[in-house]
């Protein structure tokens, strides 16, 4: 957070010098105990996790030729995941920001479904259409002898339909919120459309495409379920952490809190170290 | 007035749909069925947790069950039988527990829960290959050709470990697409003809008849599952316990198995 929205932002809710900020700032004590309740809900079973944790054994279970595949692809394809977002979900974005057309509030419902989707129905869906006998993946698999399921594309495109309305929203939203005269400005200077779009508009909602990347990234690194089911299962080249956390928790619950506690790390570093940009609307 | 009426008129539905979300979530949850448990009445509830490949045969079972007990409802919770175990283990109140393998069964006898289980059914694999059999798979030998798309059960499963004694028994070494988190995702792999073969029990392909065949091979002889079955100690409702396990192993029971692919022990 920049320090000057810091500071009003707070100065006004806590220690606010006039008697307005005072009467803000008193504490409505109905609100504190849920608000309490609500985080201990969240937080305590992290905390459970790195309660249960197999400390003496941690790294010697990290190391392990598995784990560290698991990770490794995981952290490959989400990446994977968020830059494919990134090149179809900012255009679409601008498209649902800026450009009018018939059918865009439904179009915008569409493309949320996957948020509230059952990930593995979202996997089924997939497979149905991308599937060696899916509608496009037939058609794939004869011209050019393709097939996405079981393979790291598979995982990767599994992640980004999870993932990109994420990105879409945030960026949609950053859009909508951006100045438009700047854009004015430069048009009547004589940029051109694409030249506006990449040095005035892109500048303007950066901080919007990097909040929406972060949560895309983190959404996609946590996929499961249409992982699973349309990429499958395999160490090396499907098996990302979600799906070795499962697995593991099958036989040896101990490797999959250690899965789990690595998971949870690299989101909190990510969401935390970058907490302040994507706060930061223009 | 009317402001609060309003307000009221948001917040009574949004608590109704969180109290009736909660509770639905609850007693879904695997991990606690005992909270659906004895809606009053005296009436008695029987919780048994069953590997996923009894699902059907069970839910049999389980309606015969009510029908000669009445006042007792059979609640199942069909799953991998390694984490049905270790829902066992971690507390969750059942009564009797089906497992697919010995070994999860041994987990839950290990940690004293468990007493006496007996052998029940064993299940045998099959390869199951799509109705159509497009890469025309008719043994074990055929699934070693890197061009046939194998899908197997994750080694964690009974029926993976069934699949890779098989497998050693024959000598084969097989490199599967994909390795499934149970039998029935395996199955499913097959039914899409997104695999060409899998290596799933006899039971599952009966189940799927018509979607896909079964295609017996003489290895399968190596890798019989035994199925344990034990009234668990610590039970809510032993008596009953021990009465549907009675039934499971009575010729009534028996015969519903083996309609069902399953063999006698």
């Amino acid at each position: 957070m920049t320090p000057s929205s810091a500071s009003t932002g707070r100065g006004r809710a806590q220690r606010g010098p006039g008697s307005a900020g005072r009467v803000a700032g008193r504490i409505p004590w109905v609100l504190v105990l849920p608000a309490l309740l609500g985080m201990a809900f969240l937080v305590l079973p992290l905390a459970g996790l790195l309660i249960r944790a197999p400390w003496p054994t941690l790294l010697e279970r990290l190391s392990e030729p598995q784990v560290l595949e698991a990770l490794r692809l995981s952290l490959v394809t989400a990446t994977l995941a968020t830059l494919v977002c990134l090149l179809l979900g900012v255009p679409l974005a601008w498209l649902l920001a800026r450009a009018a057309f018939p059918g865009r509030r439904l179009v915008r419902a569409l493309i949320t479904v996957p948020l509230v989707l059952p990930p593995v129905v979202g996997g089924v869906a997939l497979l149905l259409v991308l599937g060696r006998r899916g509608l496009i993946g037939q058609w794939l698999d004869a011209t050019f002898g393709v097939t996405l399921p079981f393979t790291t594309a598979g995982v990767v495109i599994a992640e980004a339909f999870v993932a990109m309305p994420f990105l879409v929203i945030s960026v949609e939203g950053a859009l909508r919120a951006a100045d438009l005269r700047f854009e004015e400005a430069a048009a009547t200077l004589g940029a051109s459309r694409w030249i506006i779009f990449r040095r005035v508009t892109l500048p303007l909602v950066a901080p919007g495409i990097m909040a929406g990347a972060v949560l895309c990234w983190a959404r996609a690194l946590g996929e499961f379920g249409a992982t699973i089911t349309f990429a499958g299962n395999f160490p090396g080249q499907t098996q990302t952490m979600p799906l070795a956390v499962y697995l593991a928790l099958e036989t040896e619950p101990e490797a999959a809190i250690v899965l789990s506690l690595v998971l949870l790390a690299v989101s909190v570093i990510i969401l935390a170290s970058l907490r302040d940009r994507w706060t930061k609307s223009p | 007035m009317f402001r609060r009426l309003s307000r009221w008129a948001v917040t009574v539905p949004l608590a109704l749909t969180l109290a009736v979300g909660l509770s639905g979530c609850g007693s879904g949850d695997s991990a606690a069925p005992a909270a659906a448990a004895s809606p009053g009445g005296g009436d008695t509830t029987l919780t048994v947790f069953a590997a996923a490949s009894l699902t059907g045969t069970f839910t049999e079972l389980g309606k015969a069950f009510e029908a000669t007990h009445p006042g007792t409802s059979v609640k199942f919770n069909f799953g991998s039988s390694a984490t049905l175990a270790q829902q066992i283990v971690q507390g969750a109140p059942a009564d009797v527990f089906a497992a697919a393998s010995p070994a999860t069964m041994k987990t839950v006898a290990d940690a004293s829960l468990a007493s006496g289980p007996v052998t029940f059914v064993r299940n045998k694999l099959q390869i199951a290959v799509p109705a159509d059999n497009p890469a025309k798979v008719d043994g074990l030998r055929d699934l070693a050709d890197p061009k046939v798309k194998v899908a197997l059960c994750a080694e964690q499963v009974p029926c993976g470990a069934a699949a890779v004694k098989a497998l050693d028994a024959a000598g084969l070494k097989v490199t599967p697409v994909t390795l499934e988190q149970d039998v029935k995702a395996t199955l499913t792999k097959v039914e899409l003809g997104e695999v060409d073969a899998a290596l799933v029990y006899k039971t599952d392909v009966l189940a799927a008849a018509g979607k896909v065949k079964g295609i017996d091979f003489p290895e399968a002889d190596k890798a019989i599952n035994d199925y344990p079955i034990a009234a668990l100690s610590g039970a809510p409702a032993p008596e009953p316990a021990k009465q549907f396990v009675d039934l499971v192993l009575s010729p009534q029971g028996r015969d519903v198995l083996t309609k069902a692919g399953f063999e006698a022990p």
